[in-house]
């Protein structure tokens, strides 16, 4: 029964092994999707290019089917899972600061990383900037602490949010990524062509 | 000939429904081993901490901030999330190497300077740095692996950094289009 890690199927020796492999074949997946390029990433916010919202939602709609029906067959435990927590402010107020960061520098955290990789001197000043905002951060710790701590509601899922079923919320959840695919192919369309 | 073939070939990325398909069997398969998902900022932030912790150690110590990821006898990067983006780098450097995408160069568009870009890149990744710290992840942390196990801040955190991104993206507009 999975996750086999915590419940000692794996030894723990191996954990850190298996992190470096986990990395690697997330970097060269990120890297062959494309998303060492800063202008394709940035594609998604202009509709000339829309491989971020495919990816990431393609990603998405993968891992919540399998993790759902793999917790139906009796392979993995759901209840074990780590279920990152709800701090309602800190949520909207930090992601909406991530949202500027990202069409400002192109990048996020994961992306900029698989562009260092490849030699982007863009990114190394990205990933440089990243350091430099959580210096910020760590130094101004006390004035974040209301929301950075506040508003908290635990580590809840949309089920316990919003008492819906979770297979009907994957099975909707799937359906709006398939027409967010095809309207943004509809856009693509209409949008002037940029090369880079 | 042969060089419009590589140059070409620099821009050949795999199918985005593939990626995606392959990036979500990784996720599932992280939290089959491990129980928990995957993530980017945080390695950035035990780099923070361990430097912090060796250029100044009282200042560490006395940081509510650093001091939660400080131990007595550990050493803050021997941390689960910097071994995985060590294999992150490696990862990416394969499959850059095996496209020829490997070189030192400042992406940007031509309607723009490098300098102009830099400058961007830098406050872009300071307001990230800051964002992830405030929402304790970033798309990798808590969005992506969020969803992925239907977590409410997951999915609220998606659609601030996108909603956010659409709504300014027209006041940098002249930075990619």
């Amino acid at each position: 029964m999975g996750p086999l890690i915590p419940n000692g199927v794996i030894p723990i020796e191996w954990d850190n092994i298996i992190a470096i492999l986990i990395g690697i074949v997330f970097g060269f997946v990120l890297e062959a999707s494309g998303f060492s390029s800063s202008r394709k990433l940035a594609g998604v916010f202009y509709g000339y290019d829309f491989a971020v919202l495919k990816v990431f939602f393609t990603a998405a709609v993968v891992a919540v089917i399998g993790v759902y029906y793999m917790d139906y067959l009796g392979y993995l435990d759901i209840t074990q899972l780590y279920v990152h927590p709800l701090y309602l402010w800190g949520a909207i107020i930090g992601g909406i600061i991530m949202g500027v960061g990202f069409v400002a520098g192109g990048f996020c955290p994961g992306t900029s990383l698989c562009a260092v990789a490849i030699g982007k001197i863009d990114a190394i000043v990205y990933v440089g900037g990243i350091m430099v905002g959580i210096f910020i951060f760590s130094e101004l710790y006390p004035l974040f602490l209301p929301i950075y701590d506040g508003y908290f509601y635990g580590n809840v899922t949309l089920e316990d949010s919003l008492g819906i079923n979770p297979y009907w919320f994957v099975f909707i959840f799937s359906i709006i990524a398939i027409a967010a695919f095809v309207v943004s192919d509809m856009v693509r369309k209409k949008v002037k062509k940029i090369f880079y | 000939m042969k060089k419009d073939l590589k140059q070409k070939s620099k821009h050949i990325y795999w199918n985005p429904y593939y990626g995606g398909f392959l990036l979500g069997i990784l996720i599932l398969f992280t939290f089959y081993l491990t129980g928990r998902g995957l993530g980017a900022s945080g390695a950035m932030k035990s780099s923070v901490v361990s430097i912090i912790e060796s250029v100044s150690p009282t200042h560490a110590e006395e940081s509510n901030y650093y001091s939660k990821f400080i131990t007595e006898d550990e050493s803050p990067m021997k941390n689960w999330l910097v071994f995985e983006i060590l294999g992150v780098l490696i990862g990416a450097f394969i499959s850059g190497g095996l496209s020829g995408r490997i070189g030192w160069r400042i992406q940007h568009s031509p309607k723009i300077t490098s300098k102009r870009r830099l400058v961007f890149a830098l406050g872009g990744g300071i307001l990230f740095g800051l964002g992830a710290q405030i929402a304790r992840g970033c798309t990798s942390g808590a969005a992506l692996s969020g969803m992925a196990v239907l977590s409410t801040g997951g999915f609220i955190t998606m659609l601030a950094i996108f909603g956010s991104a659409y709504a300014t993206a027209y006041f940098f507009r002249k930075n990619w289009i």
